[in-house]
């Protein structure tokens, strides 16, 4: 009885003090599942019939479908009208918080960055959208000659000799890069190179990658002072096995590793490659170039330094570079020019071929080459600049917010950095998810806790690019001031948050357990027995 | 430095705020930061690419030039298909797809992302009902690619390393998934029989073994023929303890029975056609599918993206499986496949494209699809010289077409076609030698009757 009592004051008190306190509430539609707005019988006219000359000609198409191929009833998906259809989905980008939405500083090492919109614009028009990807060289000149500049471009930025847009995200570049480092080994009849080194604090599929290619992988730590490997760790790591070595560069901590050059150096030594991930490029940008580092092969991501847009999770590009000795191993065709032409080389015996359909996502190199231009020389520097200083501006200011501590102190940070809210945790209990929770009722982004392996404790993991403003900066950082009050005077409210986004807390349950996951709607009504009545997880809690 | 905004991007280039911020963070210039570089590392040089950020003005003229040099299949008359196919693309499609919120959304959770994690539900769901299988993943990057995942999935099901394929597959898809199975599985060919291009039961009877992994079936096939044997081919896979994987069009499924029901224990797809621009091949979306949650999720590399209740009674919320080793970010050093930002905008706009075209609209694209395949190739076979089909099966939307009668190699023919406006069909003479000089020819809806006619009309005349 009691315990009903304070838990409505508990949501009294909440109710009230929100209200005061953050003047902010999200979109929400309570929009249902398209399923349950369906209308039987529909009949759809988006696409016109055959003529009916033509249709007299071929009579009954569907009968000469071979027995047991012919589908024998329709496919149970919902039936809706098209202004429904519109604003079903109109509803739910708006419950979508985009980089255009709001402050989206929290999502560290996925450098979100304003997208100009004039670059999406001019990807969208009918002279790349409705290419095909085998039409004659003579017809796509255009965008032959805007892929070969970009191309130019990049090698002068990255210090490279030659690019690639075929892979279609940043994985799949690095992915790209390991089938490469094992096409150079056993071009030289090394087969014993089945080693790729990496590190903790790299993206996690400089990990992954270079595994599903085949390889082990020998995964090293960073100094916990430094912040870096350190040329011992790595000594003792490189073998005759040692195919190459592949981090990311300035690392997912912010850390940028002031060794590398002997990392190379050794790698190089023992016969291996490096490839350098590039993800973490904007704060560095005019300022290192991974082929003066000494790397072999590296990659760009084009959704995050050269901003095309994230898209809600691709599609994206990793654009791969290298040197001009691996350039025959790299995926066909590349683009070529003899001076007057433009077109595709598939010249490349040595080539791994394929990674993907193809020539990769073609509006995002359109995108990019919009932005450099916008940008120029002068633009990406300011850009790098910016990046680096927002970045170590909102380091400082953070590290004033009770409760909140950084990994590697002693190192000044060129792209994302790395918190800890262990003191929090200890002194409140409220933790980085807690908190991550609590953001998006101030209408701001939620942010990036860390990758896996979390050596950092309650980690919350930041980053600012060049587009963002002081005021942006001050507002996230007030915001988490704030909840970092909450935490020490009214923790309940954290813990309890999200309250005014479109949806409350998730239940874990049915999304953590692989054998729980109910991801179609058709699992829904088997779930349910059959019946759309009631709803997942909303019994039980 | 300077009085104005350096750049129209950066705010924080307006006159002042550098210093104050450098004030605030206790530096003199953002070069003592920069130290953390070694010095030695540090680039200074010059760089040869545009100096001056340019005018938006001039960057959209720059960019509008350069590609006015394309011309696409809206200027010529094209029957160009082969993995990415012309399909009507309705106006909402692209309406939704350039929402902002969409376009610029990344990695948010269920409170501030709730609507992307909603559509994505809304395309595995649909999706599920179009193909007949339990499981949908969210978005791969493309056909290809979700091929791939497939492979591996089947192959850490069953604990076996060979895949058995069609001979008539394509070869840049086969290349992507040769390197996807590299080192772990070994791909073997099963041949087809030269008339129909039906696979060769009795080749895959003899290839199949304790180590096949899984049979890959492509329906409709590469060359555009249905596959009637699916069913039996699904038997044999399954007798000998191995899987089917079935690659379909997702264009032909209001018509074609859909892999679930023939025993397909992994399905992919290429999901370009379902409201997605050929964007020279940028449109790739990859579907991944599969018969049985219990069995496959665990095994699936890709986000999956679930319906779950919150704390508040009633409400409804979603989000993406992350916690388990099936992923990359999890698995690290132990993954054999891998995922990251691939294709959701995609995603999100097939889901509008399902829910546009429903149950009805599925079905009328197959029909129509097939419909206008069959005339072509009626208008085809008037021509004495040609063979068409010269693969005796029936067709979906693409059919071969075979021009050794007439003496004249596909490129010639070609090039006379495009002399006169028409785009003709995919050389497979490299490609597929044995079939001498064949073309794969792809017609939809966007091709009329009177498109059709003058394909046969030219024809006739460059022949």
């Amino acid at each position: 009885m009691s315990a009903t009592v304070s838990s409505r004051d508990k949501a009294d008190r909440i109710r009230q003090y929100e209200a005061i306190e953050t003047g902010y509430h999200a979109v929400r539609w309570n929009e249902p599942v398209l399923y349950e707005m369906s209308r039987q019988g529909s009949e759809n006219q988006l696409v016109s019939e055959a003529e009916p000359e033509l249709k007299a000609e071929v009579g009954d198409v569907l009968s000469s479908i071979p027995e047991g191929m012919r589908r024998t009833s329709l496919p149970a998906m919902p039936e809706v009208s098209e202004p429904e259809v519109m604003r079903h989905y109109l509803r739910l980008s708006q419950q979508t918080f985009g980089y255009d939405t709001g402050v989206s500083i929290g999502l560290g090492t996925c450098t979100m960055k304003y997208s100009p919109k004039v670059n999406d614009q001019l990807a969208r028009r009918p002279e790349l959208n409705e290419l095909h990807p085998l039409q004659p060289e003579s017809t796509i000149q255009g965008i032959l000659a805007l892929m070969y500049e970009l191309r130019s471009w990049f090698c002068e930025i990255a210090g490279m000799d030659e690019f690639s847009f075929q892979p279609r995200g940043g994985s799949h570049g690095v992915y790209a890069n390991a089938c490469i480092i094992r096409a150079y080994h056993r071009s030289r009849g090394d087969f014993k190179r089945n080693e790729i080194i990496t590190c903790s604090v790299s993206h996690p599929c400089n990990a992954g990658c270079p595994s599903a290619a085949g390889f082990k992988v020998i995964e090293l730590h960073p100094d916990k002072v430094s912040g870096n490997i350190g040329i011992h760790q790595l000594r003792a790591a490189v073998s005759e096995h040692t195919a190459g070595l592949m981090i990311t560069l300035p690392y997912d901590t912010g850390v940028f590793d002031s060794e590398v050059a002997n990392y190379v150096e050794v790698v190089h030594k023992a016969g291996g490659l490096v490839a350098l991930d590039q993800a973490n490029f904007n704060g560095v940008m005019t300022r290192l170039r991974a082929g003066d580092v000494g790397a072999d092969l590296m990659h760009f991501n084009l959704h995050k330094t050269f901003s095309t847009p994230h898209g809600s999770y691709g599609p994206a590009s990793g654009a791969i570079g290298a040197k001009k000795e691996l350039r025959r191993f790299m995926p066909v065709p590349l683009v070529k020019f003899d001076g007057q032409t433009y077109g595709w080389d598939y010249d490349l015996p040595e080539s791994i071929g394929k990674i993907g359909s193809f020539h990769g996502v073609l509006m995002n190199p359109v995108k990019a080459y919009a932005w450099l231009m916008s940008m120029g020389y002068e633009g990406i520097r300011q850009a790098a600049e910016w990046a680096v200083i927002n970045n170590n501006y909102l380091i400082k200011k953070l590290l004033e917010v009770r409760g909140v501590g950084i990994a590697w102190p002693n190192r000044a940070k060129l792209q994302e950095a790395r918190f800890t809210l262990q003191q929090m945790k200890d002194e409140t209990g409220i933790g980085s998810s807690d908190v991550d929770r609590r953001i998006p009722d101030f209408g701001l982004q939620t942010f990036f806790t860390s990758h896996e392996p979390m050596i950092i404790s309650e980690p919350v993991t930041v980053e600012s690019a060049e587009s963002v403003s002081r005021e942006d900066l001050d507002l996230f950082v007030e915001t988490f001031r704030r909840i970092s009050e909450e935490a020490y005077s009214n923790p309940e409210i954290v813990l309890t948050a999200p309250h005014r986004c479109a949806v409350h807390q998730i239940d874990p349950g049915p999304i953590q357990n692989v054998n729980r996951v109910i991801g179609t709607w058709r699992a829904h009504i088997k779930e349910q027995g059959g019946s759309a009545e009631s709803l997942p997880g909303a019994s039980g809690q | 430095m300077t009085d104005r905004w350096v750049h129209r991007y950066i705010p924080n280039s307006a006159p002042g705020v550098r210093e104050a911020m450098l004030k605030e963070i206790g530096v003199e210039s953002v070069e003592d930061i920069y130290t953390e570089i070694p010095e030695g590392l540090r680039y200074s040089g010059k760089m040869n690419i545009p100096q001056h950020p340019a005018p938006e003005a001039d960057v959209a003229r720059r960019v509008k030039s350069l590609l006015s040099k394309n011309q696409s299949t809206e200027d010529y008359l094209s029957f160009l298909g082969a993995g990415c196919w012309p399909h009507y693309v309705p106006a909402v499609c692209d309406e939704i797809a350039g929402r902002s919120e969409f376009v610029t959304a990344y990695a948010g959770d269920s409170p501030t992302d709730l609507g992307r994690f909603q559509v994505i539900f809304e395309y595995q769901s649909m999706l599920a009902d179009l193909l007949e299988m339990e499981l949908v993943s969210g978005p791969v990057y493309d056909g290809s690619t979700a091929c791939g995942d497939a492979m591996h999935m089947a192959s850490r099901a069953t604990g076996r390393s060979e895949l058995l394929v069609p001979a008539t597959a394509s070869r840049d898809r086969m290349s992507a998934i040769t390197n996807y199975a590299d080192p772990w599985l070994k791909i073997t060919q099963v041949g087809y029989h030269s008339d129909t291009g039906l696979l060769d039961l009795t080749d895959l009877r003899r290839k199949i073994s304790d180590k096949t992994a899984a049979v890959f079936l492509e329906n409709p096939s590469y060359l555009g023929f249905i596959e009637p044997q699916s069913a039996e081919i699904a038997s044999i896979a399954h007798t000998s303890g191995a899987l089917l994987i079935a690659f379909v069009n997702p264009a032909s499924l209001g018509i074609l029975t859909p892999p679930g029901l023939y025993g397909a224990d992994i399905a992919c797809a290429e999901g370009q056609p379902l409201g997605l621009h050929m964007q020279g091949g940028g449109g790739g979306l990859g579907i991944l599918a599969a018969s049985s949650r219990d069995r496959y999720l665990e095994l699936m590399p890709s986000f999956v993206v679930g319906m779950s209740g919150t704390s508040a009674p009633g409400e409804r919320s979603f989000a993406a499986e992350t916690v388990h080793e099936r992923l990359v970010y999890i698995a690290r050093h132990r993954a054999r496949s891998f995922t990251g930002s691939s294709s959701w905008l995609y995603g999100i706009t097939a889901a509008v494209y399902m829910a546009l075209m429903g149950p009805a609209g599925m079905r009328r694209l197959g029909e129509v699809n097939m419909q206008k395949a069959n005339y072509a190739i009626r208008r085809l076979e008037g021509i004495k010289t040609l063979t068409v089909p010269a693969l005796k099966s029936t067709p979906f939307n693409e059919f071969v077409v075979n021009f050794d009668k007439s003496g004249r190699s596909v490129e010639d023919v070609n090039r006379a076609l495009f002399g006169r406006g028409i785009l003709g069909g995919k050389d497979l003479s490299q490609e597929l030698p044995e079939l001498g000089q064949s073309s794969l020819y792809c017609v939809t809806e966007v091709h009329t009757k009177d498109d059709i006619d003058r394909l046969a009309r030219e024809m006739e005349e460059v022949i």
